[in-house]
């Protein structure tokens, strides 16, 4: 015989339910009340104050180097602060270090895991560092001596309870800020492998993220597959901004290299712009003809172009001020998964599914 | 946008093809289907035949001739509109079985002569489904007795569309699939339930964010056109980098000439150390140049202390205590040898904070000494004789012209450069010599050396 339902633990139930319904409907109210304050200050579009702005001339962009040597889909690349070499990371666990200028390879590296989804250079141009399916974000130590194997000096530094999606390091070798599909992302010292500051807010995998190039350098932007993309302050562990615009999952966030603005890139085929000083999305990249999702995006030197790597296998090139598109690039035979521009601005390196990565000027 | 493709008025111009014995209907060539895309779109002809190659490598469109290569070719090459049944829109996976049942009927009606891959998936399926493989082939069986008692015309077509199914879905070894995918993602944000502390946690912020300053568009659209304007010449995508950019011509000039430790920089490095002390100090060769502008002024104090705040923010979590003991007895104590000048308020913070340190324990004081620098120091920098004399002393290469056999001769010699951690080790030893030659003198131990000298 069934026990009779206790008439308190009824209500009280009723009541939690009656609490969240209304929380939801003061959260709709609250999104509501912070678009108009954001629209209020909204005085002037972009591509209005651009219109001033002298038009760009047509652009010649060739593949310069074509980098072969991955036996599968080439996933994440960094730069070295030396302008001329990189570190690739691919689906079968491979991580090669490249003299990209002169093409040759100058360390590779076997991850214990295939999916290498996130690798970076550290900024001395002494370490590596990459991760994936393994859960885990790995440091290596480079060494001059070509024979020696990198895996015996390798440092477990982060540990996620999913898979990590990016990585990168601070100003220095000795922090690394990663993202990860368990929802967050977390800045660990890599000596000791210690946890320095957690910072939870996204509602699903965390895919993307990206440093402030600022003066105080405390706070990075991440994107994730709740849409969102969120800033986050470095010492608090604060969510201090937060942006719903796109209508998919972003696959990559990167700063303005002023530091005032970021864009961002989604599967729902637009790349953004987001004014973090007026606080909302100032201009949309997309095109009727484009309906594959972006990969990868990176600013040039100046931020007046907006590279954007695209899963149709192209590239597209925007005119960030004004709109517009300047140019599209073809070349590789899968999706570009991966794109970056180099520290002084002379090339951008795109990696692809189709196993290469192409430096193009 | 692929059923408007097919309507026969504004669609693709079709028409019927002899091939073989029987004439297949409804073919399309290449040309047409990139014009139409062209037109339609308003995009060049490279793009919509880049838009074409991907409807038939998902498998929306196929080839007649060559069926196995997925492309979309700008001639009188021919192709058909697969059936909305094998659009992969539908999202049905390609099952292994299905897959096995339409190879099993290949073997039949080719009397056992597969390709050698499908030879290999066979062989593998057959082992893999065994105990389903009478199934298997009484399904076979089954479609190709139904297959033959079709029409020709009509059965040629399907087993077109079946076959350019099956070469998208379970394409041969070594060809890139556009079916391919990465790891699937592991939350799914729809099927969350949200809990009652997150709504909490949300409002909470969607409130900060409401109360939070914010600027007028005019103003922070115009920053942002401003920078762009400011960095214009400096952007190798926009304007010449000189004498030339290294990846265009496999000259590194322009690298070498912008080395961390020139005698000279270029007019163009100098410039951009104008722009902003950000920019001046995160270029060390600006940095050591403003390191000589303070010398002259006697006020190093302020950009030591910035030093060590950062060697301290970014340094080893097991570092922390050492060096904030080093900095508090360095700029910090009463009668510190390097003093910094900063207001009670903050002095006083800071030095609380340093009883118990963290990374962010000067964060206050480093602020502070950073605007100071900012407001002040970093203009007259730019008045100076010191940062005048260089931007007169600096390079303004001429830009290379090589020809074609001279370029030909760049690419055969690239210069290696010299390697990374060389020139960390170097910089290392630098700034240990620079170290120890500003060290704070201890007045009582030369004066002790003195005297044991005499």
């Amino acid at each position: 015989m069934r026990s009779p339902l206790i008439p308190e633990m009824a209500t009280q139930e009723v009541q939690l339910n009656e609490t969240l319904a209304h929380l939801k409907t003061e959260s709709e109210t609250l999104k509501t009340k912070l678009e108009e304050e954001r629209a209020k200050l909204h005085d002037v579009e972009l591509h209005q104050v651009a219109e001033k702005v002298e038009g760009l001339g047509q652009f010649v962009m060739k593949t310069r180097r074509t980098l072969k040597g991955h036996g599968n889909k080439v996933l994440c690349m960094d730069w070295c602060k030396d302008k001329r070499r990189i570190v690739s990371s691919s689906q079968d666990g491979k991580v090669i270090v490249w003299d990209a200028f002169t093409t040759n390879k100058e360390h590779a590296v076997t991850m214990p895991c295939t999916w290498v989804m996130a690798c970076a250079y550290a900024p001395s141009g002494c370490a590596v560092a990459c991760g994936g399916l393994d859960n885990k974000c790995s440091v290596y130590p480079l060494s001059l001596d070509k024979n020696e194997n990198l895996a015996a000096k390798k440092k477990s530094v982060a540990m996620h309870t999913n898979y990590l999606s990016a990585c990168s390091f601070t100003n220095s070798d000795m922090q690394i800020l990663t993202s990860s599909g368990d929802g967050t992302c977390a800045l660990w010292d890599v000596e000791s492998g210690q946890l320095l500051q957690s910072f939870h807010g996204h509602a699903a995998d965390v895919l993307c993220l990206d440093l402030a190039p600022s003066e105080t350098g405390n706070t990075f932007v991440s994107g994730g597959c709740d849409k969102k993309a969120n800033v986050w302050d470095m010492r608090s562990g604060q969510c201090i901004q937060s942006f719903e615009t796109h209508e998919s999952d972003i696959n990559s966030v990167r700063y303005y290299p002023s530091g005032d603005a970021f864009a961002s890139g989604s599967d729902d085929a637009t790349c953004r712009l987001y004014d973090l000083r007026a606080d909302r999305e100032v201009a949309i990249y997309s095109k009727e003809s484009i309906i594959f999702g972006v990969s990868s995006v990176d600013f040039s030197l100046s931020g007046r172009l907006l590279f954007g790597g695209y899963n149709d296998y192209t590239i597209n090139v925007w005119d960030v001020l004004k709109g517009t598109r300047v140019s599209i690039l073809f070349g590789h035979e899968n999706r570009v998964s991966t794109l970056r521009v180099s520290p002084d601005g002379t090339a951008f390196c795109t990696g692809s599914w189709d196993h290469t990565l192409r430096i193009w000027a | 946008m692929v059923v408007e493709m097919q309507d026969p008025k504004s669609g693709v111009r079709g028409s019927e093809q002899k091939l073989n014995v029987t004439s297949i209907p409804h073919v399309i060539t290449g040309h047409d289907v990139i014009a139409w895309i062209s037109t339609k779109m308003k995009t060049t002809t490279e793009e919509a035949q880049a838009f074409g190659t991907m409807l038939v490598a998902y498998g929306y469109i196929y080839p007649l001739l060559n069926h196995k290569k997925l492309v979309m070719c700008n001639d009188t090459s021919l192709y058909r509109f697969q059936t909305p049944y094998f659009w992969p829109t539908h999202q049905w996976v390609a099952e292994d079985s299905d897959y096995a049942i339409y190879l099993a009927k290949k073997n039949i009606r080719k009397k056992g002569v597969l390709e050698p891959f499908e030879q290999a998936h066979y062989n593998h399926l057959h082992d893999w489904l065994n105990h389903k493989w009478d199934f298997v082939v009484m399904q076979a069986t089954e479609q190709h007795k139904a297959g033959k008692e079709r029409k020709k015309p009509d059965r040629v077509v399907f087993d077109c569309q079946e076959r350019a199914y099956w070469v998208v879905n379970r394409p041969s070894r070594h060809t890139h699939s556009a079916m391919d995918c990465g790891p699937d993602r592991l939350i799914d944000p729809d099927a969350q339930n949200l809990s009652f502390d997150h709504y909490r946690r949300l409002n909470m912020f969607y409130q900060q964010a409401i109360m939070r300053s914010k600027v007028k568009s005019s103003v922070s659209l115009g920053a942002l056109v401003k920078y762009v304007t400011t960095y214009k010449n400096h952007d190798p995508f926009l304007a010449p980098c000189l004498p030339s950019n290294p990846w265009q011509t496999d000259n590194d000039t322009y690298w070498t000439l912008n080395m961390r430790r020139v005698d000279v920089p270029t007019k163009m490095r100098v410039e951009r150390w104008s722009f902003s002390l950000f920019e001046l100090l995160t270029d060390l060769r600006g940095r050591d140049d403003f390191k000589v502008f303070l010398k002259k002024e006697f006020s190093g104090e302020n950009l030591a202390f910035w030093e060590a705040a950062e060697e301290l923010k970014w340094g080893t979590a097991s570092s922390m205590l050492t060096k904030a003991e080093t900095i508090f007895k360095t700029f910090l104590a009463p009668g510190a040898p390097r003093w910094i000048n900063i207001d009670g308020r903050t002095m006083g913070l800071t030095v609380k904070g340093l009883e118990h340190p963290h990374r962010y324990v000067l964060e206050a004081a480093q602020t502070h000494v950073f605007l100071l620098m900012k407001k002040d120091t970093f203009f007259r920098y730019l008045k100076s004789p010191v940062y005048k004399d260089m931007q007169k002393k600096a390079l303004s290469p001429e830009a290379h012209s090589f020809s074609p056999a001279q370029l030909e001769q760049n690419a055969q010699r690239r210069n290696p450069g010299i390697h990374p951690i060389i020139l960390w080790q170097q910089e290392e030893a630098e700034k240990a010599k620079a170290a120890a030659a500003s060290a704070p003198v201890d007045v009582k131990a030369v004066m002790s050396k003195i005297d044991r000298k005499k």
